[in-house]
C-alpha cells in the first residue's frame, strides 16, 4: 500500500473521530440524537439475530458498516436489490455508501425474520 | 416438577397409544401406523439404553427396514460449545455403523456445512464415506446455499433433483419426498417452499394410493414451532393439504437442533437433534444462536434419529438417540422433557 493510499484511508477515520465528538456533545445537549442524521452513528451491529439499531438514520453520502457479532453467519440484503452483502461470519463486516436519500429496507437472507432500515436524509 | 412433567408425558403417550388418533381410521387406511405411532420415547430423549441393546425383540423393534436421519452437521463451525463438529459427526456415523439392524439408507436433513465452502463439503463427504449405509439422501439447509444460490450444493448433492433440489423416491412401498424450504426466503418471513415446488409436489403425489405411507423431509420444520425465531415454513399448510388423504404421513425436519414432536390427525411431525451443537428451546434465550453446554454434556444433546418401519405390525418407531449414552439419569433429560411437553401442548 502506498503512502498516498494510507492517507486516503486515514481521512474518513479522522472525519469519523471528529463526528464522534460532535455526536456525543449533541447527545448531552438534546438527549435524542438517535433519529437525527449523524455521520458518527453509521455502525450496525448484528447481535443475537437482531440488527442494532433496527432503523438507522444517516446523511446522504454516509457509509454504513454492518458487523456480525453472532456465532452464526448473517447477511444484510436490500429488499429492493440496492445492496447485498457477502455472507458475514463472526466479526466480519460489510459496508455500503448511500449516495441518494431514501428509506432502504433490508433483511438477512439466511434468517429473513431479521429486518432493518437505513433512512438516508 | 419432574414428576408432574413425567405424568403429563405418560398421559400424552397413553393418548397416542389409545384412540387419540382414531385407530380405526388408521387401520382402515392400512397405514403403517397400526397403534398410532410407536414413539419409542421412554420418558424424554430416551432411549439410548433401549437403543443400545436393541437386538431385535428386546427393544420391540423388528423392523422390515429402517433408515437413519442425521441433521445439522454444520461442518466448519468451530466455536463453543463444539470446536470439533467433524469429530461429533464421526461419532454419529460410528453409532450408525454399530447398529444391530443395518439401516437401508441415511437421510441428512440439511445444514451439512456452516458456510457452503467447498472444503466443508469435502470434509463432510470424507466422514460420510465411512458410513456402512452407502445410500444417502440430502436436502439443503440455509447454510448450504449461502453465497451461490446453492449451485455448489446442487452440483454435489442435488444430481437429478428438480428446481432448488427437491425430489422423491420410493423404498419398499414407502414414498419419500425431499423438500427444499431454505431457498429464496422473503424479508420478514420464515421457511418457504414456493409456488413452483408446491405444484411439483402436488403433481408428485397424484395417482398414488392413499394407503401409501408418505415420509416428507425438509430442513426447516414444516409446522410452525416458533415464528419469532423463524421456526416454521410460511407455505407448509398448502403442502400438508396435499397429503391429507394419505393414511400415514411422517414429517422429518432439522434446523432447530432439538427434538420436538407433534401429531396432527394422521400426520406426525418430528425434528432431529444436530450432530454439531444444541440450540435453546423456543423463547428460552435471547436468540436461536448455539447453546453453550459443558464439554462433558455435549454429546448428550447431539444425536441421530433411527426410523424403523414394520410392514407386518404396520407400525413406525422413531428412536432418537444421543451420541453419548446418558445412562439412567433422568435429570439430564429434563430439558428435553420440557420440549416434548411443549410440543404436545
Amino acid at each position: 500500500m502506498t503512502k498516498r493510499n494510507m492517507w486516503v484511508l486515514a481521512i474518513p477515520v479522522m472525519i469519523a473521530v471528529v463526528l464522534l465528538f460532535a455526536g456525543s456533545s449533541r447527545v448531552t445537549a438534546s438527549n435524542s440524537s438517535n433519529d437525527q442524521p449523524s455521520g458518527a452513528n453509521t455502525a450496525v451491529n448484528i447481535d443475537n439475530f437482531v440488527f442494532g439499531p433496527q432503523t438507522i438514520t444517516v446523511p446522504v453520502g454516509a457509509t454504513v458498516t454492518w458487523t456480525n457479532k453472532d456465532d452464526i453467519p448473517h447477511t444484510a440484503v436490500s429488499t429492493d436489490g440496492v445492496f447485498k452483502s457477502k455472507v458475514m461470519d463472526t466479526d466480519e463486516k460489510f459496508s455500503y455508501t448511500f449516495a441518494k436519500p431514501g428509506t432502504y429496507s433490508y433483511y438477512c437472507s439466511i434468517h429473513p425474520k431479521m429486518t432493518g432500515k437505513v433512512v438516508v436524509q | 416438577m419432574p414428576h408432574k412433567k413425567q405424568d403429563l408425558i405418560d398421559q400424552q403417550l397413553q393418548d397416542l397409544n389409545d384412540d387419540g388418533v382414531d385407530r380405526r381410521g388408521f387401520l382402515k387406511c392400512m397405514a403403517w401406523a397400526g397403534t398410532g405411532l410407536v414413539w419409542t420415547m421412554s420418558g424424554g430423549i430416551p432411549v439410548s439404553r433401549a437403543f443400545a441393546k436393541s437386538n431385535g425383540k428386546d427393544a420391540g423393534i423388528t423392523a422390515d427396514f429402517s433408515f437413519v436421519q442425521i441433521s445439522d452437521s454444520h461442518i466448519g463451525f468451530n466455536k463453543p460449545a463444539n470446536p470439533d463438529v467433524t469429530a461429533t459427526l464421526q461419532v454419529a456415523i460410528n453409532k450408525i455403523n454399530a447398529m444391530p439392524h443395518k439401516p437401508d439408507f441415511i437421510i441428512h436433513t440439511g445444514d451439512l456445512s456452516q458456510l457452503s465452502k467447498p472444503s466443508e463439503f469435502d470434509t463432510l463427504d470424507q466422514v460420510l464415506k465411512g458410513a456402512s449405509a452407502k445410500q444417502l439422501y440430502f436436502v439443503p439447509g440455509e447454510h448450504d446455499m449461502l453465497s451461490d444460490n446453492g449451485e455448489q450444493y446442487l452440483e454435489r448433492y442435488g444430481k437429478g433433483t428438480k428446481g432448488t433440489g427437491y425430489y422423491s423416491f420410493d423404498h419398499k412401498g414407502v414414498h419419500f419426498v425431499g423438500l427444499v424450504n431454505v431457498a429464496n426466503l422473503k424479508a420478514g418471513g420464515m421457511g418457504s417452499l414456493g409456488h413452483e415446488q408446491l405444484e411439483w409436489f402436488e403433481d408428485d403425489l397424484k395417482g398414488r394410493s392413499a394407503s401409501t405411507p408418505i415420509v416428507l423431509f425438509a430442513h426447516i420444520p414444516l409446522w410452525t414451532i416458533y415464528p419469532d425465531w423463524g421456526w416454521g415454513t410460511d407455505d407448509s399448510e398448502q403442502a400438508l393439504s396435499y397429503v391429507k388423504r394419505f393414511g400415514s404421513v411422517t414429517v422429518l425436519n432439522g434446523h432447530i437442533h432439538q427434538i420436538m414432536q407433534k401429531i396432527e390427525g394422521k400426520v406426525s411431525f418430528h425434528t432431529a437433534m444436530s450432530t454439531a451443537f444444541p440450540q435453546p428451546a423456543p423463547g428460552t434465550a435471547p436468540s436461536a444462536g448455539p447453546m453453550k453446554v459443558p464439554a462433558d454434556q455435549l454429546q448428550k444433546v447431539l444425536g441421530i434419529t433411527d426410523v424403523n418401519y414394520m410392514v407386518s405390525g404396520r407400525s413406525l418407531a422413531i428412536v432418537d438417540s444421543p451420541l453419548a449414552d446418558s445412562g439412567s439419569s433422568a435429570s439430564r433429560n429434563g430439558g428435553s422433557l420440557g420440549e416434548l411437553t411443549r410440543s404436545f401442548g
